[in-house]
């Protein structure tokens, strides 16, 4: 079977990614956390280098072309730790095509 | 390691910051002449010692360290943070050379420790003022009871509210073990220079500080504060952590201000209903 999906070289298009932490699992709550990859490799985001986000929630990033492409699960707390602290909980994949 | 003098250990109110943030930090405490000399001792390397070795014993070999760590302000705050005579985990020196390409990912040290009521402290020191440009040290305050291993939390490039470290030259700062922190991106044409301590505690860390203002308002004031980055409702679980290694430190367990502990623990055993109204008793019978 011959695959007719365009390869990256052939369309030149690569994936912006930006991960936004927001403060409850609602899309439009305000960002707490951020990241961001850069498939171009024309920018070089990395730890550390802003203290302001790029949105104030995650529905300015949709607003601005972000397409959403992964939002984390609800999951209840396993018994016996429901007090217990770990990770951030509301994390939201976006991406751009350029 | 003589006893600090009262008026150097740390108060409530401070301890109570430390709780809270994970971090305790100390502007300019250590002096100049120090600092002026601190780049070729740090340049030279400080002698490594075993794990576990006593404070007391850890620097004999390295004037310097041994100076850093009498400072009176320093014994002060080890004293009320670990106890007295506590064991050096290790130490290193920490080099981000000038326009160092990397920074180092968010991380915890050493492994997962999810300790409620004990915790080692690291030891910062910084002899140059540090600029933004040279990439101090990013923390992130009330990260350290987050139960992380290591670097997992790589992916978190930024958080709301983040602490990147610019300091005068002979800063100190005290990090909780748990506490999530980086090496940030050195753009500047200086190298940096940290020196690092890891303390473990030998006592146990109850009331090793100047209790005298134990109740003072400003302790809750500290112990309830909330940070940017936290999400509503984990935030809420922040603050029953802190009360619970609050009460862990202070050995008092009814100290909650705020209800966070008390409201869901509270499981009455008293029983008041009067056994007519159950409707599972067998009725009454007449008396003759």
């Amino acid at each position: 079977m011959t695959s007719t999906a365009e390869t990256p070289l052939q369309t030149g298009l690569r994936q912006q990614v930006l991960v936004l932490y927001l403060a409850s699992s609602a899309l439009d709550a305000r960002v707490v956390g951020w990241s961001t990859y850069d498939g171009t490799g024309e920018t070089h985001p990395t730890t550390g280098d802003s203290d302001v986000p790029p949105y104030e929630t995650g529905l300015d990033a949709l607003k601005d072309g972000w397409r959403l492409f992964q939002a984390s699960q609800l999951n209840p707390p396993y018994p016996g730790h429901e007090y217990d602290v770990s990770f951030l909980k509301h994390e939201f994949f976006f991406e751009k095509l350029v | 390691m003589p006893h600090p003098h009262r008026k150097h250990l740390l108060s409530s109110v401070q301890m109570a910051h430390f709780v809270a943030t994970g971090a305790l930090r100390m502007d300019a405490v250590v002096p100049d002449d120090m600092n002026r000399q601190a780049i070729e001792v740090l340049k030279a390397g400080i002698p490594g010692v075993p794990y576990g070795t006593p404070l007391s014993e850890a620097f004999v070999d390295s004037e310097f360290v041994e100076r850093l760590v009498q400072l009176p302000e320093v014994a002060g705050a080890i004293h009320s943070l670990v106890g007295p005579e506590p064991t050096v985990d290790h130490h290193a020196v920490h080099i981000r050379k000038a326009h160092e390409g990397e920074a180092q990912n968010l991380h915890g040290d050493a492994i997962i420790d999810v300790r409620t009521d004990a915790f080692d402290v690291q030891l910062m020191y910084y002899p140059q003022d540090v600029t933004l440009e040279m990439g101090g040290t990013l923390s992130v305050p009330g990260s350290h009871l987050r139960r992380t291993n290591e670097s997992d939390t790589g992916r978190y490039q930024n958080l709301r509210g983040q602490t990147r470290l610019v300091c005068p030259a002979g800063t100190v700062q005290f990090l909780h073990h748990g506490i999530w922190h980086g090496g940030r991106k050195n753009d500047s044409d200086l190298d940096r220079y940290m020196f690092k301590i890891r303390f473990n505690p030998t006592v146990r860390q109850v009331r090793l500080w100047n209790t005298d203002d134990l109740y003072d308002e400003q302790v809750a004031a500290e112990l309830e504060q909330n940070f940017p980055w936290y999400e509503n409702a984990t935030g809420r679980l922040e603050k029953y952590n802190r009360i619970k290694l609050w009460q862990a430190i202070t050995g008092d367990d009814t100290y909650d201000p705020n209800y966070w502990v008390t409201r869901v623990s509270n499981r009455p055993q008293r029983v008041v209903t009067d056994r007519a109204n159950n409707p599972h008793a067998s009725a009454k019978k007449e008396m003759a």
